[in-house]
């Protein structure tokens, strides 16, 4: 039992090694997913069926199949596709040899359409008398947009989007499979080396569990800095 | 020429609906016109008209003189041809809502600043001057950093009006203004509105203050049923009124 | 490619070597699962939901910690643990009851539903817990004057009445259960749809078909879940437009 605490302390060092680079999964994707996810719903608005319908169907295929499915069919498929392609000539090449880059590619494909069909409920959720008024103004559609719809359905949707940042902090796990020595990957890599199943994924846990926490705090403080307009009043 | 406004033969159907049904009104620089009448008579699509929140089937809309374009459609509808037309003239008429609009997401003094800054291309600081005069007018200079849903209804109310005043607007257009208030809150709106009727401005309001209309607007026009009824001086409209209808709809409104 | 390899179509062929019929057989597998460890996530969701309303401290105490563990950490990692150490520790209980039960292998079937439900089972403790506390006072206070006990309302008003509210959000969880059952291909001893487009993919070298083959299955199953829930919604909802 204590050869067994022992061994757990010792891998930690190891394990969070990786967690920059489970983070920098999470950080990437998520950053790239979510600015993707502002044209998807934007499109999935729009009356124009050319628009609407590639948006739905998009929509449909990111949540409607597993993730694991959509990261091997990146992985295993763009590199069935791109070897011997224009592609190995370009300074791309070095990026594409790596599992993570493809991972990435998968999150964020993947985060757009959830944070896509997120942001489309809410963007139909803010008032109407708040865009007119921007209207009666003489507010361009574009400048409506950006300074009323936009910023109204980030804030109507937060609570959403941070829960779906802590689901793409557990689903970079995924990565491990890919090749990427994310946090989940070491600890698979060590049960291999080791040959012990339960303390490298106790350790992880710890770490994701951790990891979790802190994120979910910071995510709340941050929610309640931009919901400040429905907070206590402060004295003028 | 004089005329700030110019409304000539609007018609306006919602569906099978013909809401307007030939509205002519014009409004000369210092004018406040008053429209009255029962839910359903068209006076606030009349004023939705005007900045095109609305799209009018057939008619014409002129302000300071400028006439805004219209396409017809092929099915009886018709939409503006120039949208920045559009654009441009509704930032010289400003309304003012029943459910105020103000942009929740943004403070007091943000939402009167936010059209100038961005439509007008007002520099900030010289916007922010302007803003807090406007805030101080109105009486809620204290209240410029909170946020609208800190504010008591007349407050924000008031607040929408100074989002107004900020446009410098030619005409100033009311919906309904105090409809939404809790009647011990309609007194300081009111009286905002007529120091402004005071200082000359131009301003059309639609309204079921009766008070406030035979004692501030210059002008009443009764709607019926998308049509103008009855309209002139509210000496004559309120006190000898002379349609039917309009008689009807005065007695069963205080005044 | 050239001519005289087998065309991508053919290869899907239903036949006996087709890998059709590979898919389908795993597509079999992916709803077995995915039903057997809903059911599972069903029953952990009421206990769960049961416990973090009960008026026992301890009890909220054990379900909160079951909560907020469960979906703090990836499935992977927790299908991976509960998987290995949920087979150790029924052996381990199991062997106080004797030898002869020292050497039972539990079957990696029930195993890995175990796990997938463990695991889901947290989710849907919070929607039932949600979906119970939407339930307006009135109704059960209702049921209380009449007379019924603990147990005839629980049948007859909370759990219908939860339904109604709870349907969304198990719906969903439904859906996430049939995409979390691919994650079972990594344990090696499953078929599903996914260990098939693998299995397909590697021999034939044709990754980007067959991956593609397999989300496609994925799809036809979410939105055929799709179509019935909505007719479930339906059916539920009458009365209440």
């Amino acid at each position: 039992m204590d050869e067994s605490v022992a061994f757990f302390l010792s891998i930690f060092p190891r394990l969070l090694a990786a967690l920059p680079l489970t983070l920098a999964l999470t950080a990437i994707s998520g950053a790239v997913g979510n600015a993707l996810a502002v044209p998807v719903a934007l499109a999935r608005l729009s009356p124009n069926p050319f628009l609407w319908i590639p948006s739905a169907i998009y929509i449909l295929l990111m949540r409607g199949t597993p993730l694991l499915v959509q990261t091997y069919l990146i992985y295993y498929g763009l590199g069935e596709v791109l070897p011997g392609s224009f592609i190995q000539q370009t300074f791309l090449w070095e990026y594409l040899k790596d599992g993570f880059w493809y991972a990435v590619f998968a999150f964020s494909l993947n985060t757009a359409g959830y944070t896509g069909e997120i942001l489309r409920g809410a963007m139909s959720a803010v008032p109407k008398g708040e865009i007119e008024a921007a209207k009666a103004y003489g507010m361009s559609k574009s400048l409506i947009l950006w300074r009323v719809t936009l910023p109204r359905a980030i804030q109507i949707c937060l609570p959403a989007m941070s829960g779906e940042t802590i689901l793409l902090l557990k689903a970079t796990s995924l990565a491990s499979l890919i090749t990427v020595w994310d946090v989940m990957g070491t600890s698979r890599q060590i049960q291999k080396e080791s040959y012990r199943i339960y303390e490298p994924l106790l350790a992880a846990g710890v770490i994701y569990i951790v990891t979790v926490f802190i994120l979910t705090r910071l995510l709340n403080f941050v929610e309640r800095r931009i919901n400040q307009h429905r907070a206590a009043p402060v004295s003028a | 020429m004089d005329t700030t406004l110019k409304v000539e033969d609007l018609h306006k159907k919602f569906g099978q609906v013909e809401v307007l049904k030939g509205v002519s009104l014009s409004a000369n620089t210092g004018d406040v016109i008053a429209m009255i009448g029962s839910s359903g008579s068209g006076k606030s699509t009349l004023l939705r008209c005007i900045n095109l929140l609305e799209t009018p089937n057939s008619g014409r809309v002129y302000v300071n003189g400028e006439l805004i374009r219209m396409k017809a459609l092929a099915d009886g509808t018709a939409k503006p041809e120039d949208q920045k037309q559009v654009e441009r003239i509704r930032s010289k008429l400003a309304m003012v809502f029943q459910s105020f609009n103000l942009w929740t997401h943004r403070t007091i003094l943000e939402n009167v600043i936010e059209a100038p800054v961005h439509v007008l291309g007002v520099p900030k600081k010289e916007a922010i001057e302007r803003a807090e005069a406007l805030l101080a007018k109105v009486g809620i200079a204290d209240k410029r950093n909170y946020y609208p849903n800190h504010l008591s209804g007349g407050q924000q109310q008031r607040a929408a009006i100074a989002r107004a005043l900020a446009m410098e607007p030619s005409v100033l257009l009311f919906d309904e203004p105090t409809s939404a208030l809790d009647p011990e809150l309609v007194g300081e709106v009111l009286q905002v509105m007529r120091k402004l009727a005071e200082e000359g401005r131009t301003m059309l309001v639609v309204t079921h203050e009766m008070g406030f209309a035979r004692d501030v607007a210059n002008q009443i026009v009764f709607l019926h049923k998308g049509q103008i009824e009855e309209q002139g001086a509210p000496r004559e409209v309120l006190s000898q009124p002379k349609s039917e209808r309009l008689k009807q709809f005065l007695s069963s409104t205080r005044h | 490619m050239d001519a005289s390899s087998p065309s991508l179509l053919s290869l899907m062929s239903f036949s006996q070597d087709g890998w059709g019929a590979r898919f389908v057989e795993g597509l079999v597998v992916t709803v077995q699962v995915s039903v057997a460890a809903y059911a599972v996530s069903l029953i952990f969701g009421l206990l769960g939901a049961s416990a973090k309303l009960s008026p026992y401290r301890s009890l909220r105490i054990i379900a909160d910690g079951y909560t907020t563990l469960v979906r703090a950490l990836p499935e992977l990692l927790l299908l991976l643990l509960v998987f290995y150490s949920g087979a150790d520790a029924i052996k381990f209980f199991l062997s106080f009851l004797g030898d002869d039960y020292a050497d039972i292998e539990i079957d990696p079937f029930a195993a890995a539903v175990g796990a997938l439900g463990f695991i889901g089972g947290a989710y849907m403790t919070e929607v039932m817990r949600g979906a119970i506390q939407s339930i307006p006072l009135g109704q059960i206070e209702a049921a209380k004057a009449c007379g019924m006990s603990p147990l005839l309302r629980v049948r007859r008003v909370i759990l219908p009445q939860m339904l109604r509210f709870a349907l969304p959000g198990m719906s969903n969880l439904w859906l996430n259960a049939t995409k979390d059952s691919s994650l079972i291909s990594v344990l090696g001893s499953f078929q599903d749809i996914l260990f098939m487009g693998y299995r397909a993919a590697s021999t034939t070298k044709h990754y980007s078909f067959f991956y593609t083959m397999t989300a496609l299955f994925f799809l036809v199953l979410t939105l055929v879940s799709m179509a019935i829930i909505r007719l479930i919604e339906a059916r539920v909802n009458r009365g209440y437009k």
